[in-house]
């Protein structure tokens, strides 16, 4: 027999700071996704959120395939769309009070449009007229996140900073699941756990990260239970069941706000489009995959448990749509202006003092405008 | 502690690092937003004990141990800033910052620009660096290159006692991010100095000349900056045996770039060498020859040279003297531009 195999002879009793400091039990996601539509607590859902639900889903909806349409017609250089997760997207803008921060990626643009922003803002860095179209401060929306996962750091930041300055901030930060395979995500969720940090981490589980399935992403029996690992709830929710993942979050924003520290929350969902209009879906994924997922529309699902409780009708559905067509007919006219952009804001704010190097090229830049206008105007 | 007077501002000989770790204590009193956060920095008081006595006396929320994650710790730092913090991060060796490259470079350096000033990111970043302290692989690289490659970065580098601390406050002073390089072998160096009293120090992007010849070089000027800056200071005394007078002007800043301090030299001499540990090819020093050159042209007797480290991975410490400049190497350079006329290609240090 070798140390080794000798039960207790090669590990030291652990001292007290050893032990596990949690029971990972209750930490355990559900077996299976959380849902709320269609089951019999769905009578308990208050009809003013199931309301609110509905109409921005259906203007989101509406939001995405207009969004969509504009790469088309090359008003916007890129839309990752999020049919299909609108209702991760929805609950996600209508979760947090005013002085709580959402953290989003490039995918998230609708769920900060339900936050507040203007639409034609939160497409600024789609469109390429800048990189960001909004002051973060003005609805708690931090820039759409480019790299996969790197938000999720500033979130634990802000929340932990927030904390330290005795204000009850909670941070909302939105990730796909292939960006759950990053080093970012890992250290994030690291830090706000031993940090205790009022932060709520949304996995939304869409199936893809760009081509690759889920199954060649990770090996883990689903996403939820990552948090297990870092000492943390996993919650498992049915991502188009809007009804549900609003439950969850809130239970997780209420559960950071009062101190319990941060949440996992991975909604199952499903990308209905391609990852944006520069990909093929179809060359990964079968016609059959998206047509079982469009039979579990976020849409319809509400609509059929609203139906059932006598909370939408004819007219209330019509109003759901005028109010998404206003939305769509606002962005189109708006997009189809050409945005008013000045190279010379180029230099503004590299630093909060031009150096002597940009001053110079700021002038270099200058002297070509001028020199463009001088041309331009002998032309007339 | 403190005399009847009240203060002590009697200059006595102090260590840079003890500059150091006086600056973000007196950053830390000055302004409660100043939070420092690195790992080991709490209780151990750092690996250099530049933290040392901030937890004892700001409490672990100001100074923090985080968790061993570079990227982590920078990234929160950006969410600390996003919330009207200023953090101090230490990253515990030059090449231990790697990690969080994605961070400095996707958001830390960005994030202003991204969002058009209203969002600055008003942090420092410490980086012990360089070599010559017998460290072993991943413990001496000086990567400053990176940081001048990534616009919206600030790029310091202290050589004095005085600049340690004064740079450094004005780091966290500054509403942008500082990559704040500490040459960790003149972590021991010492100058007098009073704490009480620390003398005030030229800003951020303003290059200085320094003795022997302050300002009265004629024959050549020595460019450089943090560790290599006693070595051309070295060189320069030695050089008066040889009749040469030069002038060495130690930047501080690697950005913003001092053009006119350092054309001001050059035109004064008419040559010029740039020091440095980093590598030659690619280096800081290709691109200060570069600017020089383009500035100073008609001025310059001879090509601007390069003293630099050579192009391999930093070497295990027995074999690091070969590899670092020293004064030998600086003096030949500068022999090397006394005959122009005798240059040739493959002559280059």
């Amino acid at each position: 027999m070798t140390v080794l195999e000798q039960p207790g002879a090669y590990r030291p009793t652990p001292p007290p700071g050893w032990q596990p400091r949690v029971d990972a039990a209750p930490l355990l996601p559900d077996a299976e996704p959380y849902r709320l539509l269609g089951t019999a607590a769905a009578a308990d859902i208050s009809p003013d959120l199931l309301i609110r639900l509905h109409r921005e889903l259906v203007r989101g909806r509406r939001y995405n395939t207009q969004a969509t349409a504009l790469t088309r017609q090359g008003r916007l250089a890129v839309y990752p769309s999020s049919t299909g997760q609108e209702a991760c997207q929805v609950a996600a803008g209508l979760v947090l009070e005013d002085r709580d921060w959402l953290f989003p990626s490039y995918r998230d643009t609708l769920a900060a449009v339900v936050r507040g922003l203007d639409p034609v803002d939160a497409l600024t860095l789609l469109r390429g007229d800048w990189h960001s179209g909004y002051d973060p401060h003005t609805h708690r929306v931090a820039p759409l996140c480019t790299p996969l996962a790197t938000q999720l750091p500033h979130a634990v930041g802000l929340a932990h900073a927030a904390r330290l300055k005795g204000d009850d901030v909670v941070a909302l930060a939105l990730v796909g699941d292939g960006g759950t395979s990053e080093g970012d995500f890992h250290e994030a969720l690291n830090f706000a756990a031993v940090w205790h940090a009022p932060v709520v981490f949304l996995v939304q589980n869409n199936g893809f990260a760009i081509s690759v399935p889920l199954a060649k992403q990770t090996a883990a029996p689903s996403l939820a239970h990552k948090a297990v690992g870092y000492g943390m709830p996993g919650r498992l929710v049915d991502g188009n069941d809007a009804a549900a993942v609003h439950e969850v979050l809130a239970e997780a924003v209420r559960r950071a706000r009062a101190g319990g520290g941060p949440t996992l929350v991975e909604a199952v969902t499903y990308r209905i489009e391609a990852h944006t209009n520069a990909d093929d879906a179809t060359r990964y994924r079968p016609d059959s995959e998206v047509e079982a997922w469009r039979a579990h529309d976020p849409i319809a699902l509400l609509e059929e448990a609203m139906r059932d409780r006598h909370l939408l009708d004819d007219e209330g559905d019509r109003a759901a749509r005028e109010s998404a067509e206003r939305l769509a007919a606002d962005l189109r006219t708006r997009m189809h202006q050409d945005p008013v952009l000045d190279p010379m804001a180029l230099f503004e704010h590299v630093y909060a003092d031009r150096t002597s190097q940009l001053r110079e090229q700021a002038a270099q830049l200058r002297a070509e405008l001028d020199a463009e206008a001088a041309d331009a105007g002998k032309g007339e | 502690m403190t005399t009847a007077v009240g203060t002590d501002t009697a200059r006595k000989p102090a260590t840079m690092a003890q500059a150091l770790g006086r600056a973000l204590r007196d950053a830390m009193a000055a302004d409660p937003s100043v939070h420092v956060l690195g790992e080991d920095v709490g209780t151990l008081g750092g690996v250099f004990r530049i933290t040392d006595g901030l937890a004892e006396e700001f409490g672990e929320d100001r100074c923090t141990d985080t968790p061993l994650a570079e990227a982590g710790i920078l990234g929160t730092a950006v969410g600390m800033a996003m919330y009207g913090l200023r953090p101090v991060v230490e990253m515990q060796f030059d090449a231990f910052a790697y990690p969080s490259f994605e961070q400095l470079i996707s958001h830390v350096s960005r994030m202003r620009n991204r969002t058009r000033g209203a969002m600055p990111m008003p942090i420092t970043v410490r980086v012990p660096y360089g070599g010559g302290i017998g460290g072993v692989e991943h413990h001496s690289d000086s990567s400053e290159i990176y940081y001048m490659a990534t616009p919206g970065l600030q790029v310091v580098a202290p050589a004095t006692v005085a600049d340690a601390y004064g740079l450094l406050r004005a780091a966290i002073a500054s509403d942008d991010p500082v990559i704040f390089l500490e040459p960790k072998r003149l972590y021991w160096s010492k100058a007098d100095w009073s704490a009480d009293a620390p003398e005030q120090v030229p800003p951020i992007g303003r290059a200085v000349v320094r003795g022997p010849g302050s300002g009265g070089g004629r024959s050549a000027t020595l460019i450089s900056y943090g560790p290599s800056v006693p070595v051309c200071l070295e060189a320069a005394e030695a050089a008066r045996a040889e009749g040469w007078d030069l002038e060495v002007v130690d930047l501080r800043s690697l950005v913003p770039f001092d053009d006119e301090t350092v054309c001001a030299s050059v035109r004064r001499t008419g040559r010029a060498v740039v020091v440095h540990e980093s590598t030659g090819f690619g280096g800081p020093g290709g691109e200060i020859a570069a600017r020089v050159t383009e500035r100073c042209f008609h001025h310059l007797e001879a090509p601007v040279l390069r003293v630099a480290g050579f192009d391999i991975p930093y070497p295990p410490p027995m074999l690091e003297r070969h590899h670092l400049p020293g004064v030998d190497r600086v003096l030949d350079a500068v022999a090397r531009l006394q005959w122009e006329s005798e240059w040739t290609e493959g002559s280059a240090v």
